[in-house]
C-alpha cells in the first residue's frame, strides 16, 4: 500500500527562519568580513552580494571526541603489497607515500573558512549596520512639493478608461435584482393560480386563465426590458493624490584633479563615493549626482571624465565650491532636495583661497547642505585647506572631514562619519 | 517479453511511479517476504530537498542556528555543484515517508522507490534496534509537540536563553541515551498529559535533593564517604534533566526533547553499513527482477547499474579521494554474500558459516538483518570471501612506535583478526570517548565530577575545555572532567 503526495507546490523556504538566526548569531564575525570585502573588492561590483567566511573553528559544534595518540587499530581497503608484520612509515599530514590514514581529512578541514553568499540585501544591511544619515529630516511639506496618487475607493463619476468593471457589473446585477423582485414575485403568484384552475379542470378559453396569462406574459416583457446595464451602476475607480515629503537626495561629488591628484588617489576617493552612494540610495528613492572636479578652474562633467581623466595644474578649490553653488540653486531647490556633497582632495590650495572657501562654505552652502564631509587623502603634513575648514567644522554640526591615507581607511572613515550619533 | 515493459522514457509521471511501485511492492512482498511500514512517497523539488536535509532529514523539526549552517552549507555546496544531493531521504515513521526528488529519471525514481520504500523500510520495521528505541507510529506527532513547545518557550523566556539551552544540549546529545536500557515509548498524548506533572514532580525531587535544611550532626559522618551517584551513569542528558539543581522545568522539558532525538538516531548511527547494505541489496535485487520479468528495458538497466556501481564503488585506501570504507560497498558486498554463501557455498564456507551454508537464502538474511547491528553484523557475517574481494588489511597505529605495523591481511592466519579488527572499528563504543557521571558533591560545593575511562590510551581532543563549560552551563555549578587511565590513575584534565 502506498500512497503518493506531490509536495512540489509547497513551500520551499522551510530554512529562512533557521537561515537569518544563523546569520544574526555570527553578525559580528559577518561584519568584519563584510568590511574586509569591501576593501579587496573591485569598485565596480560593489553594488552585488558577497562571498563571505567565518571560521570555521567559531561556528563549530563541539562534542567529546577522540584527541591524537595512543593506539589505534584500522582497516582499510585495497591491500596490494602488504603482508602481516610490515612496517610502514607514518604519513606525515596527508602525504603521499601511499600509506593514507584516511586521517588527513578530518585533521585539515579546521582551518578552512566556512565560506558562503550573502544576497545583495543582506550585505548591505550588514555593510551599513549601526550607520545612520546625520540630519535626516525629511523636507518640510511645502505648498506643491510633491504629490503620491494613492487609490481612494470608488467614485460615480471618472474618466471612462477608470471605469471599474467588475464593480460596475455587480452594481447592475444588484439593480436589476432589486427591481426585478416585485414583478417576479408577482408573476409566481399568478403562475400559482393559474395552475390551480387547471388542475381544477377550467378550460383554456376561460376568460380568467387568458387574463392571467395576459398578465404573465406583460410582466415578463417588463422584467426583459430592464436595461443590463445602466450609467447609474458604473463606478470608476477614484484616486487622490496625497502630499509627501521628498525623499529625493542630491549627491554632489567635490574632487580635485590637479596633477598632485594621482589615480591611485583618485580610486581612493571615488570608493569613499560609491559608499556614499550606496548609503544614500538606501535611504532615498531617487538619487542625482554631480560631478564637479576642478584645478584652478571647476568643470561638472560626467562620471567617467571625473574618474579618470587627467589634468594638470594648480588648485583653486573655491572655484569649485562657488559652481557648485550655482548649479544647486539653479537645479536643485533645497526645499526639495536633501542635499549631500563629498568633497575628496589632497589638501593642496592656493594659500589665499582656503579663507576664501571657508567664507563661501559658512555663508552659501553650509546652510542648504543636511550634511558635507571632507576626506583628505595624504599621507603630509595639512596645509592652509585643512586648518580653514576646522573652522567651519567648528561651528557647523553637519559637516565633517577626516583624513584617509590608504584603501584601508576608507571604510573606517566611512563609518566614523556617519555613526550612529547617541541622542 | 517486450509486451510488460512498463514505459522506454526516462521521464516520469505519476501513473508511471504507481504502476512501478506496484510492481517492485509485489515482488518485494509475495517473492521477497519482506514485511514493511505503508509507503507515504512524497514528490519534492530540489530546493525542498535543501531543506529536509537541513533539519536532519526530519520533515518537521524545531528552530535552531544549527541547521541555518546546516542549510547554508548545502545550499553552497550543492550550487557550486560539488557536491549532489542525495537521490532521497527516508524516514524511519510509519507510515513511512520517502522523498523523490522531481529532477530525477524514471529509473532513478524506481530505484529510490526499491530503495528506499522497499529496502530501508523493511529494515526500520524489522531491526532490533529500531524496535526498541524508536516508534514509528509517535515520531512525527513527537516532532510536532517538541517544535511547538520549544517555539512557546522562546516566545515566553526569549530566543538567546533557548538558544544556549539547546547549543549545550547538543553538544551532549551523544551522550543521552542508556545503552542497556529500553527507553519509554514516545507519543503525543502521553507526553503532553505527563510533561505538566513531570514538570512540577520533577522540581519538587530537585528540590528534595538539594535541601539545605540542617541535618542533625552525627549523621554525617557515615554518608560523607559514599559517592552519589552509587553508579556511574553514562547518560549524561538523562542525569543532567532530573538532577540538575538549577534548572527550571522548561529547561529540563528541552533537555529531554534533545534526548529523545538523540535517542532515536541512536540506532541509524549504529546501522549505517547494514541498513545500506541492505537497501542497496533489495534494490539491486528487485530491478533486476523486474528486468527479468521484462518490466524494464535494456536502456533503464544500463542507468539503473550506473548509479548504482556508483553508489557502491570503494575506492582503496591509496587513492587520494579514500575516505574510509564506504558503507554502501561494505554492506553490499556482505548481503550477497550471505545470499552466494546459501546459494553456492564452497567448502571453507561450510567452515566458517555451518549453519546458513546451503541453506534458505532468504530466512538467513532476514535473520541477520532483524538482530544485529554493524559491529555484530561484522563480526558475525564478514565471510573471508569478502576479505579477499575487498584486499582488507589491518593497521596498529600506536603513538609510542616510529612505524605504523600491518597487524593482519586477507589470508588465512589474518581472517579473525581483520574481522575483530573490523567490528571494532563500528563499534560505537570504541568511536567515541567513554564519559559518565561519576560524582556529585551534594553536602560541599555541588561541583559535578565526570569521569573519561580511557581506552587504548586514546586521550580526549582538544573540544574537551568547551565541552566543560557547556555542561557547567547545564549544571550551574562547578564541573570538573576527570580521566581514568589504563593504570588505575585519575588525572584531572580541566573544571570550569
Amino acid at each position: 500500500m502506498s500512497h503518493f503526495i506531490d509536495r512540489r507546490l509547497n513551500g520551499k523556504n522551510k530554512s529562512t527562519v533557521n537561515r537569518q538566526r544563523f546569520l544574526k548569531r555570527y553578525k559580528s564575525q559577518l561584519k568584519r568580513s563584510v568590511a574586509d570585502a569591501v576593501n579587496k573588492r573591485s569598485i565596480t561590483d560593489i553594488d552585488s552580494g558577497e562571498r563571505v567566511g567565518i571560521p570555521s573553528k567559531d561556528i563549530s559544534e563541539p562534542v567529546f571526541h577522540h584527541g591524537k595518540g595512543g593506539t589505534r587499530d584500522m582497516v582499510h581497503p585495497g591491500n596490494k603489497d602488504f603482508v602481516t608484520g610490515d612496517q610502514i612509515r607514518r604519513p606525515e599530514g596527508g602525504g603521499g607515500d601511499g600509506s593514507g590514514q584516511g586521517k588527513a581529512g578530518k585533521s585539515g578541514k579546521g582551518d578552512d573558512d566556512f565560506v558562503f553568499e550573502l544576497s545583495r540585501e543582506e550585505f548591505m544591511d550588514l555593510l551599513f549596520d549601526d550607520l545612520e544619515l546625520p540630519n535626516l529630516v525629511r523636507n518640510q511639506l511645502m505648498g506643491t512639493t510633491e504629490f503620491k496618487t494613492v487609490r481612494a475607493g470608488y467614485s460615480t463619476d471618472g474618466s471612462p478608461s477608470n471605469i471599474d468593471v467588475v464593480r460596475s457589473l455587480k452594481g447592475a446585477i444588484a439593480r436589476r435584482t432589486a427591481i426585478g423582485a416585485p414583478l417576479r414575485a408577482r408573476v409566481r403568484e399568478l403562475e400559482e393560480e393559474l395552475r390551480i384552475l387547471i388542475d381544477s379542470g377550467i378550460e383554456e378559453t376561460d376568460i380568467r386563465v387568458r387574463e392571467i396569462r395576459e398578465e404573465i406574459d406583460r410582466l415578463r416583457t417588463r422584467i426583459t426590458a430592464l436595461p443590463f446595464i445602466d450609467t447609474f451602476d458604473l463606478r470608476y475607480q477614484s484616486f487622490t493624490k496625497l502630499p509627501e515629503p521628498t525623499s529625493k537626495a542630491v549627491m554632489v561629488c567635490i574632487m580635485d584633479v590637479s596633477g598632485s591628484m594621482d589615480q591611485v588617489r583618485k580610486n581612493l576617493a571615488k570608493r569613499f563615493f560609491i559608499l556614499l552612494y550606496l548609503f544614500l540610495q538606501r535611504n532615498y528613492d531617487k538619487i542625482d549626482v554631480i560631478f564637479i572636479r576642478h584645478h584652478t578652474i571647476a568643470q561638472e562633467v560626467d562620471e567617467q571624465e571625473f574618474f579618470y581623466s587627467r589634468e594638470t595644474g594648480g588648485t583653486v578649490v573655491s572655484s569649485a565650491l562657488n559652481l557648485a553653488y550655482d548649479i544647486l540653486k539653479e537645479r536643485y531647490d533645497s526645499s526639495v532636495w536633501n542635499i549631500y556633497a563629498a568633497q575628496a582632495s589632497d589638501g593642496d590650495n592656493w594659500d589665499s583661497d582656503s579663507t576664501v572657501c571657508r567664507d563661501l562654505l559658512v555663508e552659501k552652502l553650509m546652510p542648504l547642505m543636511r550634511y558635507f564631509a571632507y576626506v583628505e587623502i595624504t599621507p603630509r603634513q595639512h596645509q592652509s585647506l585643512w586648518y580653514a575648514y576646522q573652522e567651519v567644522r567648528a561651528t557647523h554640526r553637519h559637516f565633517a572631514m577626516q583624513e584617509i591615507d590608504g584603501a584601508e581607511d576608507i571604510f573606517p572613515v566611512f563609518r566614523e562619519l556617519f555613526k550612529r550619533q547617541e541622542a | 517479453m517486450t509486451k510488460n515493459i512498463i514505459s522506454d522514457s526516462s521521464e516520469w509521471s505519476f501513473p508511471l511511479l504507481e504502476r512501478f511501485d506496484r510492481e517492485i511492492g509485489n515482488l518485494a512482498h509475495n517473492v521477497y517476504g519482506l514485511d514493511t511500514y505503508a509507503n507515504q512517497i512524497e514528490v519534492i523539488s530540489s530546493e525542498q530537498m535543501i531543506d529536509a536535509y537541513s533539519s536532519v532529514g526530519l520533515p518537521i523539526n524545531y528552530q535552531h542556528w544549527s541547521f541555518g549552517k546546516q542549510f547554508v552549507a548545502t545550499e553552497q555546496t550543492y550550487r557550486r555543484g560539488q557536491m549532489g544531493l542525495a537521490y532521497e531521504i527516508v524516514i524511519n515513521s510509519d507510515p513511512c515517508i520517502a522523498y523523490l526528488m522531481e529532477e530525477n529519471t524514471l529509473p532513478m525514481q524506481a530505484l529510490v522507490i526499491a530503495h528506499a520504500c522497499y529496502g530501508h523500510n523493511s529494515f526500520f520495521k524489522g531491526n532490533y534496534l529500531f524496535r526498541t528505541w524508536t516508534s514509528a507510529d509517535a515520531i512525527i506527532d513527537y516532532l510536532v509537540f517538541a517544535r511547538r513547545y520549544i517555539a512557546e518557550c522562546e516566545e515566553r523566556y526569549g530566543e538567546a536563553e533557548v538558544e544556549t539551552l539547546l547549543d549545550s544540549c547538543h553538544a551532549l546529545m551523544n551522550h543521552g541515551v542508556d545503552r542497556y536500557k529500553r527507553p519509554t515509548p514516545l507519543t503525543l498524548a502521553e507526553e503532553q498529559r505527563r510533561q505538566k506533572d513531570r514538570a512540577a514532580y520533577l522540581q519538587s525531587m530537585v528540590n528534595d535533593l538539594w535541601r539545605t535544611l540542617p541535618t542533625v550532626e552525627g549523621d554525617d559522618g557515615a554518608e560523607k564517604d559514599l559517592r552519589w551517584p552509587e553508579e556511574p551513569q553514562e547518560n549524561l542528558l538523562y542525569f543532567i534533566e532530573k538532577n540538575a539543581p538549577l534548572l527550571e522545568p522548561w529547561q529540563r522539558e528541552i533537555v529531554r526533547i534533545v534526548r529523545k532525538m538523540g535517542q532515536y538516531f541512536y540506532p541509524q548511527r549504529q546501522t549505517q553499513v547494514m541498513n545500506e547494505g541492505w537497501a542497496t541489496f533489495w534494490h539491486y535485487t528487485l530491478m533486476n527482477h523486474l528486468y527479468d520479468e521484462g518490466f524494464v528495458t535494456d536502456g533503464f538497466m544500463m542507468e539503473f547499474l550506473q548509479s548504482h556501481t556508483g553508489v557502491v564503488f570503494q575506492p582503496t585506501f591509496d587513492k587520494p579521494y579514500y575516505n574510509g570504507i564506504n558503507p554502501y560497498a561494505l554492506g553490499f558486498a556482505m548481503m550477497r554474500d550471505i545470499r552466494r554463501i546459501c546459494e553456492q557455498p564452497t567448502d571453507e564456507d561450510r567452515l566458517w558459516f555451518p549453519d546458513i551454508a546451503g541453506g534458505d537464502w532468504l530466512k538467513a538474511l532476514d535473520f541477520a538483518m532483524r538482530n544485529f547491528k554493524d559491529e555484530s553484523f561484522i563480526a558475525q557475517y564478514l565471510s573471508p570471501t569478502v576479505m579477499r574481494d575487498l584486499r582488507l588489511f589491518a593497521i596498529c597505529d600506536d603513538d609510542r612506535e616510529e612505524h605504523l605495523e600491518v597487524t593482519a591481511i586477507h589470508e588465512e592466519q589474518g581472517y579473525r583478526a581483520l574481522r575483530q579488527a573490523l567490528a571494532e572499528q563500528y563499534n560505537l563504543g570504541s568511536r567515541e570517548p567513554n564519559i559518565q557521571v561519576f560524582n556529585v558533591d551534594r553536602r560541599g560545593d555541588r561541583s559535578l565530577t565526570l569521569r573519561h575511562y580511557r581506552h587504548n590510551r586514546r586521550p580526549l581532543g582538544d573540544s574537551a575545555e568547551e565541552m566543560l563549560r557547556h555542561i557547567r552551563r547545564l549544571w550551574g555549578f562547578t564541573v570538573r572532567l576527570e580521566t581514568l587511565d589504563e593504570n588505575g590513575r585519575t588525572q584531572l584534565i580541566g573544571e570550569c
